[in-house]
């Protein structure tokens, strides 16, 4: 079953050649055949060379990143980008999400349409779409958004995993907060989940756990990009039945993405170090396991500093959580996945415990394990924690109050409205994200 | 790739703007070895041979359209050693000048010329695959430069409503030793107010103190540090002039502030800036589009080994009162928006740290707490290491716009040399009261956002979900 991608705006083509590049080398390296098999299946198709080329369409409203992208992939040597799989324009967006999403988007409605269909004909059984962007500038919110909803008109029976990184809290772009709640609230109707990454943690992650000096958007998207693959390389899952997953997207949704009004993912790894380091770590599934159930329900999403004060509060409590009190993050649901040695002897009850969820599933559903025996990305044991819960309610609802109280005062409403969309829209919107963000609080 | 036409007017705009082709020239020659006809090159030139990738450089062409009024300052620059870059059907000139007189320069030349100018504006554009952006370079207190140059703008509001219009404007400072240079200034503020998408005010003033302080560094220097003088940014020499003429030095800072402000449309980097980005994030309001600009670093010392702390001192300096390409105290005001454009080998960790230590010092406007735009170019000016571009939409305009409101009256209050203007076919008293009445509104639109600096805003309430 193969996974089309689609990598949107400057962030999207950046962190979508990490991501291929990952999966590549990962795939490549292992000298198990079905899993490499499975995974070049999944992301790749072989030209008649017997080269890899990703399945994969670009698209950004100016031509320099997607040509930087698709050189860096050539020059690996190991995999590229189609020839024709991409799609440009010579003036980008102007970090306007209507200029986007009412202007670019319908304009080019038809190329981008025709490269998606092209790619999904290469594949023989479809798996999904994962659209990559970010949400602070205008292409990756606004085209992808309008792009997203394409996706979901040609081909409505199949999923759609939104992946979105949101920009540093303290700002790449002024009005990203207001791309950030225009893209999220239409998302929310059109994607099946949002998996998230925020630049402000993975840039932690790079100079606390990986120690980088001088960090670039490179080292940021490689660290997503080694997420990111730890989940969609192949694993086996319970409905597997001993082979290989084939429906990767399927049954993280089924996993995940239970209810409609539940659909914000986030991703915590664990170990996570230099590279330098890891040859002289060793690993125990215990240690590894604790430290990510601890991770998860403090909301923290590195191994270092974690809190660990905060705990499950007693059933017999009245289990009200609101977003000012204490700092238990309670799931939805939650996907583990365990890959490397011994995997099938470790020991994951920690995760079982009803505590840590809402009491709508009875625990035993609300957690699914996959595992796989291969090492990945050179860290013998290795696991990747993808959650439904209230991790994303604070920043969610930081974006929400900057965009709103720039919105009480109309500053760049202007630049809105002048390609389309009306304060009407921009209060749908705000709506929308308020549910959301009442929904996650409520959270018991 | 996209491309930008520069129209520079007067005498100033014209002086700028051929300092800036010079540098423009030195700049892609030093990034492009091979002398190849290549995109980065297309936003600004154009191959005589016609627009083909990979040619040799034959005949380079500016984008560009000179208007004069009078020839001397043109005609100079068609003896000069940019003779063979420019084309006659770029300019656009007459004999007699406007006199110091906006009316003039903006009634009486823009209808007799209006023709023409539409004809070269739209030849110029054109020749672009995809026009993205115009740069109108003038004085504010002559007759050509502040009339003409308005009439132009006007123009191309009408002629290409589409296409971004960023003015680089050089106000006149107290001391002008023309007289009816306030006219001049506000008749134009109204235009550039009302016509323009963003409009980066220079003050001659602060100009002659940063090459002031450049000259004095350059004569205090430690034995041991000597300063480049390939360094671009004051100094035309090893460029295509051998001689330096007297405003060079200052019109060299105003022809970088282009270069960096275009440069992520020209080169590669992590997170690119385009120009139509900078309109969108910096102005909240259609008419507060006054950015102040500042350059850093204005020199270099011949010991390139930079460390961590000079890039650091960089960003600090750009928001010191002495680097302002205005006289302005920005960080005594408030700020509405800013945006850094950074040059060469930086990365994001250094911006955020940086970010992190100077936002406490900088007071932004309460709906705007992280207001910055932020943009990672990998290719560094000729002669430094990194730069650093800041240019801050910030109410500490105010004061500026004020002094002028005030040397205005003076003059208007006593009608002197009011006669000069009313001759002109087409102008009329109000002309100079709506003028007037433009200038006070905008005054006061930056003063109502002054008065929140003080208070505490809360944060507006939100809206309630019914459970």
């Amino acid at each position: 079953m193969s996974v089309v991608t689609v990598q949107l705006g400057q962030c999207g083509n950046q962190v979508g050649q990490e991501l291929f590049d990952v999966m590549c080398s990962d795939a490549r390296d292992v000298h198990r055949k079905t899993y490499s098999a499975v995974s070049c299946e999944r992301f790749f198709r072989q030209t008649t060379q017997g080269a890899l080329e990703a399945r994969a369409v670009l698209i950004d409203m100016e031509p320099k990143v997607i040509n930087h992208s698709m050189s860096k992939a050539a020059k690996s040597g190991r995999w590229r980008y189609g020839e024709t799989s991409h799609f440009s324009q010579k003036q980008g967006s102007g970090n306007n999400w209507a200029n986007g999403y009412c202007v670019l988007g319908p304009r080019h409605r038809d190329a981008v349409e025709e490269l998606v269909r092209r790619e999904v004909e290469h594949c023989d059984m479809l798996a999904g779409f994962i659209p990559i962007m970010s949400v602070a500038g205008g292409t990756g919110s606004g085209v992808g958004t309008f792009i997203t909803q394409c996706l979901r008109d040609v081909y409505p029976s199949s999923f759609v995993l939104n992946h979105l990184t949101w920009p540093y809290g303290t700002g790449e772009v002024i009005v990203q907060n207001y791309n950030s709640v225009l893209t999220l609230a239409h998302l929310y109707q059109l994607s099946d989940a949002i998996l998230v990454h925020e630049n402000d943690i993975v840039h932690k992650i790079c100079s606390q756990l990986l120690k980088i000096k001088q960090i670039s958007f490179s080292d940021i998207n490689r660290v997503i990009a080694h997420q990111l693959g730890g989940v969609l390389q192949p694993t086996l899952t319970p409905a597997s039945c001993g082979a290989y997953s084939r429906h990767p997207i399927g049954e993280l949704m089924s996993a995940l993405a239970c209810h409609p009004e539940y659909k914000l993912l986030s991703v915590c790894t664990i170990p996570q170090m230099a590279s330098s380091s890891i040859a002289f770590s060793t690993f125990s599934w215990p240690a590894l396991l604790k430290h990510l159930r601890q991770m998860l329900i403090s909301n923290s999403k590195m191994e270092g500093g974690i809190d660990w004060q905060v705990c499950p509060p007693p059933a017999s409590a009245g289990r009200s959580r609101s977003l000012s009190a204490g700092s238990f993050n309670t799931s939805l649901a939650n996907l583990l996945i365990l890959r490397g040695k011994d995997v099938y002897s470790a020991e994951t009850g920690g995760f079982e415990d009803p505590a840590i969820y809402t009491s709508w599933l009875p625990p035993d559903e609300a957690l699914s394990l996959w595992k796989s025996p291969v090492p990945f990305n050179k860290y013998e044991k290795s696991a990747t924690l993808v959650s439904n819960s209230q991790a994303l309610l604070r920043p969610l609802d930081d974006m929400v109050r900057k965009a709103w109280n720039m919105f009480a005062s109309r500053a760049y409403i202007h630049q809105y409205v002048k390609f389309g969309i009306s304060e009407e829209d921009f209060l749908d919107s705000f709506t929308s994200l308020e549910q959301v963000i009442s929904s996650y609080s409520e959270l018991q | 790739m996209t491309q930008s036409v520069v129209v520079q007017v007067g005498q100033c705009g014209n002086q700028v703007g051929c300092r800036f082709w010079d540098l423009a020239l030195r700049e892609h020659a030093h990034v492009n070895k091979r002398g190849l006809y290549d995109e980065a090159l297309s936003s600004f030139f154009r191959n005589y041979e016609g627009i083909c990738w990979g040619h040799i450089l034959t005949y380079l062409h500016p984008q560009a359209v000179l208007i004069d009024m009078e020839e001397g300052v043109v005609h100079g620059i068609l003896q000069g050693p940019l003779r063979e870059v420019f084309d006659s059907t770029q300019l656009l000139t007459d004999v007699s000048g406007s006199g110091n007189n906006w009316a003039v320069g903006n009634l009486m030349y823009g209808s007799a010329y209006r023709d023409s100018i539409v004809n070269k504006l739209r030849k110029a554009a054109e020749h672009c695959d995809c026009l993205q952006c115009f740069f109108l370079i003038h004085s504010m207190g002559g007759g050509t430069g502040s009339g003409l140059g308005t009439r132009v703008l006007s123009l191309l509001e009408e002629e290409f409503p589409d296409v971004c219009r960023i003015v680089t404007a050089m106000y006149p400072s107290a001391e002008d030793d023309v007289i009816t240079s306030p006219y001049n200034s506000v008749l134009a503020m109204r235009e550039l107010t009302e016509h323009a998408d963003c409009v980066l005010p220079v003050e001659n003033q602060s100009l002659v103190d940063i090459v002031n302080k450049i000259s004095l560094m350059s004569h205090d220097a430690k034995p041991g540090c000597v300063l480049k003088k390939e360094s671009t940014v004051t100094s035309g020499q090893g460029g295509v002039s051998p001689t330096e003429r007297p405003f060079d030095a200052m019109n060299n800072i105003v022809a970088n502030l282009l270069l960096n402000i275009t440069s992520s449309s020209r080169f590669d980097g992590s997170l690119n800036m385009d120009l139509n980005e900078i309109a969108n994030n910096l102005v909240p309001f259609p008419r507060l589009h006054y950015l102040v600009p500042s350059l850093t670093p204005l020199y270099t010392l011949a010991d390139v080994n930079i460390p961590t702390r000079r890039l650091d001192q960089m960003f600090s300096d750009a928001f010191s009162k002495e680097h302002q390409l205005i006289r302005a105290d920005p960080k005594h005001s408030l700020y509405l928006a800013c945006a850094l454009m950074v040059r060469g080998n930086v990365q994001v960790s250094d911006l955020r740290r940086n970010i992190e230590r100077l936002r406490p010092s900088l007071p932004f406007v309460s709906w705007n707490q992280e207001g910055w735009k932020t943009g990672l170019c990998s290719v560094p000016p000729v002669g430094h290491a990194h730069s650093l571009l800041a240019l801050a939409n910030n109410t500490c305009v105010k004061p500026t716009f004020m002094e002028l409101r005030d040397r205005f009256t003076k003059l208007y209050k006593k009608k002197a040399h009011l006669h000069h203007y009313l001759h002109v076919d087409g102008m009329e008293q109000s002309a100079f009261s709506e003028a007037l009445s433009s200038l006070s509104a905008l005054i006061e639109e930056y003063h109502h956002l002054d008065a929140t600096k003080a208070r505490l805003i809360p944060d507006a309430p939100r809206l309630s979900i019914a459970r």
